[in-house]
Order: C-alpha cells, then structure tokens, then sequence
C-alpha cells in the first residue's frame, strides 16, 4: 500500500502490518528492510519500510510503576499522551515531550526527541533506563547504560534502525500540579530573540515562536515562552482543590484537505503578523494549563490537511553554539527575501548533548515548515548551504528530502552509523525509505 | 459506580478497550478467557494505567457443564458482565466441514447464552445487575457471506432480547451490542469501509454509557441502525438475489 508520513509527502509503496505477537514481529523482520512505525508522526519517510512497515501501536501494554523512582515499564506502542492520562492525576508528567503527545514511546526513542526542556534536562535518552531490542533474528536484548551500552546509544535517535523496540524503562518527572506559569517575552527581532533565551537557561521549559515573514529592522522577531510547573497554591482558584484536573478542550477535526492557495504568502504574512501582535499583547505572566501549553497543535487532529494534498515539508536544523548567530541571521534572511514565509516556526535554544547519532546539539535549532510549493522547494537548497556553512545538522523525524550527500556531509556520524549497521548485520534487516534515500 | 466488572473472552480487542473503559473509571476487573495465565500483561496493563484490581481465570465458553463452577472460582460475584465470547470463522469452510459450523454455532450461540442464564439467576438472586452481550449486526438477517456466525448472533440476539425481558421486572438490566464493523484481530484480514468501520475503543465508550443510562440494544455507529433496516427491508423474492 501507499504510506505517508505526517506531512503527507512523500508517497512511498510499503506493505503495513499490524503484528499483534513477537513471534509475528519477528517473521516480518526476518523477511528483510522492516521498519517500525508508531503514530505515523514523523513528517517525512522514516516510518515506512524500504519493503515491510511494521504498525507497533497493539504493543500497547503499560506493565508496571514504581512510585519512589518514577519509572514506568511499556510497551513501544504505549502513546504520550496515555502515559499523561494515567499518571498526571497521580502527579507524573513525561520528562521529555515533544510538541505533540500523539505519539508512542518507540517513536519517541528512535527520534530520540526533545522538548522545550532540552537546554536543561536534555533529550529523551535521559528519561530512558532500558530498552528491549528484538534484532534480525527475532532474538530480544535488553540494552542500557551499563549492558549493551552501544546499542543502546545508537538505538536513541536510530530510528528504528538497530532493530525493533519492544519495550522501555522510562523515568516520569513529579509534578505538584497539571498547570504551568507562563512567562512571554516579545523579542524585536533575531538578537533579542537569542538574549532572552540566554538570560533565561534556567527556566525548565523554553521555546520561541519565531516570524519567518518580518524583514529588516523586524527580521527575526519572535515571541519566547518561558515555563515552569506550579505548586496548587498558585493553580486557578477554581481548580485549585483538585490541581491535576484541567478543563476539556473540544477536540476539532480538519475537514479536509485545504485548497492549495489557502496558504499563501500573504496569508501566511497576514496570520504571523496577527500571531506576534497577539502575542506581544501578553506580555509576562500567566497560568495555563498543560495541554495548552505543550500541545496546542494537538486539539486540532489532522491539522496536516491545512496544507492540501500536495502535503508540506519540514525543514529543521540545528546550528553550533559559536555559530548560530550568524547563521540564524543568514537563514531568516534567505527565507524573508524568498517571500516563502514559514506558517509555523520554532526556534529553540539547546543545551549539551552526548550520544552517538541524535540530532541535538549545543546551539540553536529552528523549525519550519512550507507547503510543497515549486518555489518553497527551490528554497531549500540555499536553507541547506547555510546549514552546512555554519556546521549544523539536520533532524531526520522531519526529513524528506535532504539529499544524501548533503545529510552526510552535514552529520560525519552517518557513515559511522551505517558501517556500524552492517558490521552488526542490521543493514538488511531494518530499513527505511529513508535509511535508504540517506544511505544509513 | 465500583462493582467489579467480569469481561468474558478477554482475549478480544473489543474486550481489552471494554476492560480499559472501566478499569479507567475505577472497577475492579476480573479478565476470563481460557488459558487465563497468558493475560499477566494485561492484567499489569490495567493495574499500572489505572490502579485498580485485576483478577484472570481460566474460562471455557464451550465446557457449559463448567459455567457454575467457573462462576463459583470468581472472588466475587460481578456487578456488570460483558460476554465478549465468539468466533466468525470462514463462511466457506464453515458450509464444508460440519466441526468448524459447530465450533462458530456453540461459541457464538450456546456458550454465551447458556452462561448468561447462569450468571442470570445468581444476578436474581442478589436482585441487581447487568449482562451486556456484545452480538452482531449479522444476527439482523441472515445472508450468503456469512450465514452460520449471522445465526449464530440472531440466537444470542434473540436470547439476549427474552432474558432482558423475563428479568426486566427484577432489576437485572440486559444490553444488546451491534457493533458492525470493528478493526480488531478478527477483520485484520478483511477490507473494510471506514466510514461502517468502528475502532474497538469506540465499542469499548458505547458499552460504557450503555450500561450507565440502561440501554438495550444499541449499534455502535448509528449509521448501523439504518443500513441494517434497510436490509432487513428488502422483500426476501428480491433479497435471495442480491450478494450483500
């Protein structure tokens, strides 16, 4: 069948299964290039398999919790988003969370994402103590820090390439409350956008919606959002008896795909301009709730269809430390002038990372997506030479078009990733139309 | 609202997300299925999602002699039961080889219901109680493509609808389930429309409310309702004909 990723493109020709047992998992893989895919929330094409996709979502099962350490046992196929359900009324939140709870935690791992928390606690591989691996030959090995220690730094942020995670030991964050004090910090433009997340590294949670549309004087101008969890005492007075319950939010379906001048340069213009003024308008602080504050995205389910059917492409990367100035300058110039403004963009700050092949790294990652449009796609290349001008690299559970060579020359560690792959007899096991489009 | 809830064939995807809809709101489970032992993680899925107590036993739909006994090993008499005991196997090989109608007709039909007049009479005699029987939309009129499970449901229907109305006077609630189309391990193999085409958890929500405003029969997806009176329409000189 014909399977996409989360951005609608590219199609690629797979055959999906939903094994509901190891013993059919391990048939599948046994048959050569599977890839496990969760939630299908990566944008491009690392959830399809370069011949088998292998849905994970019956691998469901939470299967324990201890309450003094915070560590949660599950399946690979068990959502965020039930992990919130079960254990924020009890006082846990995940440590690590992407902009999105809709995903698995296999998903989680194998991208090994992060949060708007990077730039203290790191990426997900922090909150992971261990992961059951089936390899190529259906066999399950227990890997982690201590045992099996390289295969378990190359399995967080392999995705899904060193074989298929089974289950997980993650560690919850105790929370006091299911609320979150929200500071908002309107930056001018790109150089106060970048003080304020520098003057604020200790701040638990940080993240800049950024204005691809602003030119000159205005290029960059961004709304950073601070955050931190709360004690009940500072919780709406209405919901402070019971400060893990926080109101429903309806849930709304996009209809269908949008015609595709829905986004266009100038409403794109006219909605970031809206957005920043908007923005602007709350200056400081104020309460919200979780769901709110993490997931805005999430209350409008297959928000993808904004896009139409041509679908969109993500672009992110992340720029070195010493380098992101420049380079962040260089890049909102290349996109204002293109007249290709991004509808959503985040730029994050991030903190230190050490692991093998996961996309963060000290410095400053920026986020944007453009609809599949000739013009947005003859942008890419120039985004691509910045990138790689400054020493960054670029996030594969949004990718679906670098081109190899530039991916390799970008991120060294690709080549050592695949030679590691074959000398481990995965390489034909485990594939996807990306592993194989990127020669990983 | 915190009887412990029995969930018969456990095994079932509609009877794992039935088994999650209440544990979520509190209710004790007890998971019955045969080879009970094999259900440890869901047993440990409920417990860590919910907190609450989870209880597996061996149950055989088919050994009716075993059903007073089997009720008699429950820690508890449960307040809800949810029978979602059952088979489609294939049509074809159903018409062929007489073992295999008998195993869909018995697992479908006599196990279920004559479980159910079990669990009835102690329901009576502690004067309170619901049974939900989940049954099919195929049990609405027998047709070509699969008429042996359809019978097979148009019995449990059928008996589900005279329990509810011999017990209707004696506080013992009966809901009758039609869910259609549902993606679960039975129908992997099949093509379905995902319009008519239910997700288990959607099954799992309808069952829940069901119990709570006492309904009786209920199609999971109204759409079910008219497709079904329609069908159930159509004069049988015109219906023999057609291949639906």
């Amino acid at each position: 069948m014909q399977l996409t990723g989360w951005g609608n493109f590219p199609k690629r020709t797979t055959q999906l299964t939903a094994p509901r047992s190891e013993a059919d998992l391990a048939e599948q893989i046994t048959q050569g290039r599977a890839i496990a895919r969760g939630n299908g929330r990566s944008y491009g094409d690392s959830a399809i398999g370069g011949a088998r996709t292998l849905d994970m979502r019956h691998f469901d099962r939470m299967l324990s919790f201890n309450a003094a350490t915070g560590q949660l046992v599950a399946e690979a196929g068990v959502m965020l988003s039930d992990v919130i359900d079960s254990f924020l009324p009890r006082g846990w939140f995940p440590m690590v969370t992407p902009g999105t709870k809709l995903i698995t935690l296999g998903g989680a791992i194998g991208a090994d994402v992060h949060g708007k928390n990077h730039h203290v606690d790191g990426s997900f591989r922090a909150c992971v103590d261990w992961i059951d691996l089936m390899g190529p030959d259906g066999s399950v090995t227990r890997c982690s820090r201590d045992d099996n220690a390289e295969l378990f730094g190359w399995t967080i942020g392999g995705m899904g390439l060193t074989g298929i995670i089974l289950r997980c030991a993650i560690r919850l964050r105790s929370v006091k409350s299911g609320w979150i004090r929200q500071t908002m910090i309107p930056a001018a433009n790109l150089d106060e956008a970048i003080s304020a997340f520098e003057d604020n590294m200790a701040a638990t949670y940080s993240v800049g919606w950024i204005d691809c549309a602003a030119k000159g004087e205005a290029l960059g101008r961004s709304l950073v959002m601070l955050g931190e969890h709360i004690e009940p005492g500072e919780v709406p007075p209405r919901y402070r008896a019971t400060p893990f319950r926080t109101p429903h939010r309806r849930k709304k379906t996009f209809p269908m795909n949008a015609p595709g001048f829905a986004l266009n340069p100038l409403s794109v213009r006219a909605f970031n301009a809206l957005y920043y003024w908007n923005g602007a308008r709350q200056e400081g602080q104020s309460i919200v709730d979780w769901d709110g504050y993490f997931y805005p995205l999430d209350a409008i389910l297959k928000w993808n269809r904004l896009y139409g059917r041509k679908g969109f492409m993500q672009f992110q990367c992340v720029l070195p430390q010493d380098s992101a100035r420049e380079g962040l300058h260089r890049l909102m110039t290349a996109i204002s002038e293109s007249g290709q403004a991004s509808f959503l963009s985040v730029l994050k700050r991030f903190g230190p990372q050490d692991s093998p092949f996961s996309f963060p790294m000290e410095g400053y990652t920026l986020a944007l997506d453009f609809p599949r449009h000739a013009r947005a796609i003859a942008l890419m290349p120039e985004l691509d030479a910045i990138t790689l001008d400054h020493g960054g690299r670029f996030y594969l559970a949004k990718d679906s078009r670098v081109p190899a060579e530039t991916f390799a020359t970008a991120d060294p560690r690709a080549a050592a990733f695949a030679q590691w792959r074959r000398d481990n007899g995965l390489a034909d096991a485990f594939a996807s139309a990306q592993s194989e489009r990127l020669h990983l | 609202m915190t009887q412990p809830v029995l969930i018969l064939g456990a095994r079932s995807d509609m009877a794992r997300a039935t088994a999650r809809a209440f544990a979520a709101l509190g209710h004790p489970i007890q998971l019955a299925a045969r080879h009970a032992v094999a259900l440890e993680t869901e047993k440990a899925d409920l417990q860590t999602r919910y907190s609450v107590e989870v209880t597996l036993h061996d149950f055989d739909a088919l050994d009716v002699a075993g059903h007073e006994a089997f009720i008699d090993s429950l820690p508890v008499l449960p307040g809800i039961a949810i029978c979602a005991v059952g088979t489609m196997g294939d049509q074809e090989e159903n018409e062929k080889d007489p073992a295999k109608a008998v195993a869909v007709l018995r697992s479908n039909f006599e196990g279920p219901a004559i479980l159910f007049g079990v669990l009835a009479e102690r329901f009576v005699n502690r004067g309170a109680g619901t049974l939900v029987g989940i049954s099919s939309v195929a049990g609405d009129r027998g047709r070509a493509s699969n008429y042996v499970y359809g019978s097979a449901k148009a019995g449990f229907t059928a008996f589900l609808s005279g329990l509810r109305n011999r017990l209707a006077k004696k506080n013992v609630h009966v809901v009758t389930v039609k869910p259609g189309f549902v993606n679960t391990a039975m129908t992997a193999h099949l093509d379905l429309p995902a319009k008519l085409t239910a997700e288990p958890d959607e099954v799992a929500d309808a069952i829940v409310k069901a119990v709570k405003k006492r309904r009786n029969i209920i199609y999971v997806r109204p759409i079910w309702w008219l497709v079904m009176s329609i069908i159930c329409a159509i004069p049988e000189p015109a219906f023999k004909k057609t291949s639906i």
